[in-house]
């Protein structure tokens, strides 16, 4: 005989799925997702419909069609006999470039704001916090416009470079000149040039490719250099001098491929009415990356501002205790540390940055939005295929720059408990 | 020997600091010249400054205000100074300043209808005082309520029954969620709500409304989306966008947190896929691509259709602000919630989000003035915001060639409008400081 009554025998019935919590998920989630396939069911169908009766099946063969349009600011070979298929990778080429061009820039111009925002003179510190303020309290585009208007507006056209007195003058010994039609700056040219190595779609030379080669491989040197100190420091407790070895490494090899190769630079000369040789940066180019530039570099200072003040006093004045110098303070205590605050808002300065330079658009620089959802989408006109492969592009941009900069602040993460 | 001694029986007074410590001297010194290197700093910034400021303090202060044209500015300033020198021709804002704020709508086309925005913008600043401000007594949500169908009402014109009628389709649909959620948990209770509401909408108001204008006319001149312009739609868009987003992004950031896989994916997927794009291929979307989505007897405005893509774009970035929030509050809050016995969305409406929200206030007042800023791209797709009046002003034979005068002041409304909002989300957040997080 025992007290203990056997528990009630399990029996699933229909009212469970409503009344009890462990099946009621499943039921929520059963609606919610039939909600939502009903939903995206009728756009689609709609869509579908919609464009039968326009007589556009949804297709993508028209990236196969003649662009015929040109595109004056280009890092790939392309003319516009060439397909709508290589306009847009010439167009997302660009918007690559100008990213790159403005997360650079706007990287430096943040870490010295943000140190000089942090300066105990007063006069500096407030003149950043005044121009913080007033650059990301305006719209970017706004920016924009006034950047590329500046640049058209103030500099000189290329005619007034030309006569015996000229009103203009190139800069920097005569290599860069500044015009309202884009700025001319040196090109790097080889006498003994290796040629191009074709990728299929585009050409890549293959001078490039040897000189990345070579500090690739002077890096790997300049490793096995600094391994070799440690074991000699962890051996002896005498830890041999490695810059002036590491420099070497770095720099010689370097130069005896830039002599092998006969590196010498092209100055963009006067001929008739534009420049010719030198690399052109086109006004547009130039006006959105400064626009950019000035817009986000505001929020990069905010950013180290705040991540250098995230690190408690506490630490910079037990590294003095230590008697470690200010400038090893900084980079071995609270640089460290500060990174960890500054990073995650870098990458999403970084990604806004990115999705800014669609704006493009707006003053005619040939970036993925004008090319793709610009110029080819109104000569072919097909909306739907169009803007779904820019915002397709751009969704893997994002997720691919938001990807790596995760793995990489995921390695500088403090790693507690 | 003795009265050669001396021996101090009294504290010497305390001598004042040294004229170079204190006061302007002693501040300078500290601040701008406290080494070589500082010095240096100082000088060459201050002399940068004085450059810069000498060339733009005369062009703003000397500039014209009453001018006719651009040449009638230049023939102007030719007859003031003889060396040539001009200034800024701010009569371009005089001539131009119903135009920029109120757009076409409101001003060239049809005279004297400045008071609806007007008294739209007046309506919302009331709206806004009991959100804005913890002291104002809370009768005046009333005021806030109306506002959200007064407003439109105000801006777009036609008869008045029909958001009166819309609001009290939604009142249908509160009362209705509120008997529903007394036999049902919340979750079946809200589509049963909506439900209600959506077939309230679709049966009743036309009928009631069209019924209602024929005793009583009460109509406002309709203006159409398309002449809705100048800062009247920024402030439109910005509005909009703020206040319809906010529940929106508590859905999707309470998804996001769920336990429930497919709600979490859903929510994930959705907030990932509208941040990972520029907000201007989902205006393309809302311009080019919604009529394809609809059936196509439906002819959505594309103002309305802006409107709509914007505040999920706001909905996708506040969520993750909320999403942030909600991670940040201690597990106990949760844990808590559970011990006394609460429901869900007892505990999320009573405990989580009251916190939650609180501390994500700074990060979603960001993401407003970011969304006010982002109205101007609606310039791209040809409405007519500020930026893309000034195109047009700029068009105008009276006006070509001016740009820095137009753009500063555009500038300068932005920048207050965004300046107000930050300092504001600042001095909130001191307020609700309570010496824990």
């Amino acid at each position: 005989m025992s007290d203990s009554v056997a528990p009630p025998k399990e029996t699933f019935r229909l009212s469970m799925l409503l009344y009890d919590s462990r099946y009621r998920g499943i039921t929520i989630q059963f609606v919610v997702l039939v909600l939502v396939l009903l939903a995206l069911g009728w756009l689609a169908r709609n869509a579908a419909v919609n464009l039968a009766a326009l007589g556009k099946p949804l297709r993508f063969d028209f990236l196969g069609d003649t662009a015929s349009y040109d595109i004056n600011q280009r890092l790939i070979e392309y003319t516009s006999t060439d397909s709508h298929g290589r306009a847009v990778l010439v167009g997302l080429l660009n918007t690559l470039l100008v990213a790159f061009m403005g997360c650079a820039a706007a990287t430096i111009l943040g870490v010295i704001g943000g140190v000089l925002r942090l300066s105990s003179n007063w006069l500096v510190s407030r003149l950043v916090a005044l121009y913080v303020e007033i650059f990301r309290n305006v719209p970017v585009l706004l920016w924009i416009f006034v950047c590329m208007f500046t640049l058209t507006a103030i500099a000189p056209a290329p005619r007034a470079f030309r006569g015996d007195t000229p009103e203009a003058s190139m800069l920097l010994w005569d290599s860069m000149a500044v015009t309202n039609r884009g700025i001319y700056i040196p090109e790097p040219l080889f006498s003994r040039p290796l040629g191009d190595l074709n990728l299929g779609v585009f050409n890549v030379s293959i001078e490039l490719i040897v000189l990345l080669a070579v500090l690739a491989g002077s890096l790997f040197a300049m490793k096995w250099n600094n391994a070799r100190a440690n074991r000699i420091q962890t051996e002896t407790g005498d830890r041999p001098n490695t810059m002036w070895m590491n420099i070497a490494i770095v720099i010689i090899p370097f130069l005896l491929v830039l002599i092998a190769l006969g590196f010498h630079i092209g100055k963009p000369e006067l001929k008739g009415f534009n420049f010719k040789g030198g690399i052109n940066m086109s006004a547009p180019l130039i006006g959105l990356w400064l626009g950019l530039t000035l817009y986000t570099t505001t929020y990069i200072i905010e950013a180290v501002r705040s991540g250098i003040q995230a690190v408690s006093k506490g630490q910079s004045e037990a590294a003095f205790a230590l008697g470690l110098r200010p400038g090893r303070t900084m980079s071995l205590v609270i640089l460290p540390q500060a990174l960890r605050v500054i990073i995650p808002q870098l990458i999403s300065q970084y990604l806004n940055l990115t999705k800014n330079s669609s704006l493009a658009v707006a003053i005619g620089y040939m970036d993925l939005v004008s090319t793709l959802g610009g110029v080819t989408l109104n000569q072919t006109g097909r909306e739907m295929e169009a803007i779904l492969m820019l915002m397709a592009i751009y969704l893997t941009i994002s997720l691919t720059i938001s990807g790596t900069m995760n793995w990489y602040n995921n390695r500088v993460k403090l790693v507690e408990r | 020997m003795s009265d050669l001694s001396y021996v101090r029986t009294e504290m010497l007074p305390q001598k004042a600091p040294p004229a170079t410590s204190v006061g302007v001297v002693g501040w300078l010194r500290e601040n701008l010249f406290s080494s070589v290197g500082n010095s240096a700093l100082t000088v060459v910034t201050g002399a940068l400054l004085l450059m810069l400021l000498s060339a733009i303090l005369p062009w703003v202060f000397l500039g014209i205000w009453d001018a006719e044209s651009l040449a009638d500015c230049r023939a102007q300033f030719a007859e003031m100074y003889a060396d040539g020198r001009t200034y800024a021709c701010w009569a371009v804002i005089a001539d131009r300043w119903d135009q920029i704020m109120f757009g076409y709508s409101f001003g060239n086309l049809n005279e004297g209808l400045y008071w609806r925005p007007l008294l739209g913008l007046a309506l919302i600043l009331v709206a806004l005082s009991p959100i804005l401000y913890p002291n104002v007594p809370r009768i005046m949500y009333v005021a806030t309520a109306a506002t959200l169908f007064l407003y439109p009402w105000l801006i777009w014109g036609g008869s008045i029954w029909g958001p009166l009628t819309l609001a009290m389709c939604i009142i249908g649909g509160i009362v209705a969620f509120r008997f529903a959620s007394q036999v049902m948990i919340t979750a079946f209770a809200l589509p049963v709500a909506i439900v209600v509401t959506a077939v309230l909408i679709m049966v009743v108001m036309g009928p009631l409304s069209n019924g209602l204008a024929s005793v009583a006319a009460l109509e406002l001149q309709p203006v159409p989306s398309r002449e809705v312009s100048g800062f009247v739609l920024s402030i439109t868009i910005g509005i909009v966008a703020i206040v319809a987003s906010l529940p929106i992004a508590i859905m999707l950031a309470l998804g996001r947190q769920s336990d429930l896989f497919i709600v979490n994916k859903l929510s994930t997927g959705f907030i990932e896929i509208i941040r990972g794009v520029p907000l201007i291929t989902l205006i393309f979307v809302a311009t080019v691509l919604m009529k394809y989505f609809l059936p196509s007897h439906i002819d959505l405005d594309p103002v309305v259709a802006v409107m709509i893509l914007v505040t999920l774009f706001t909905a996708a970035y506040i969520a993750e602000v909320i999403r942030g929030g909600l991670a940040a509050l201690p597990k106990g809050q949760y844990e808590a919630a559970d011990a006394l016995g609460l429901t869900y969305w007892q505990a999320q409406r009573l405990i989580i989000l009251p916190q939650a929200l609180k501390i994500s206030i700074p990060g979603i007042v960001s993401n407003f003035i970011s969304v006010f800023k982002d109205t101007t791209l609606v310039s791209i797709v040809a409405l007519n915001d500020p930026l893309g009046i000034s195109g047009a002003i700029r068009s105008n034979s009276d006006w070509n060639g001016i740009v820095w005068e137009l753009y500063g002041f555009i500038a300068l409304v932005f920048w207050i409008f965004c300046f107000s909002m930050s300092r504001y989300s600042l001095w909130l957040e001191r307020q609700l400081q309570t010496g824990h997080r």
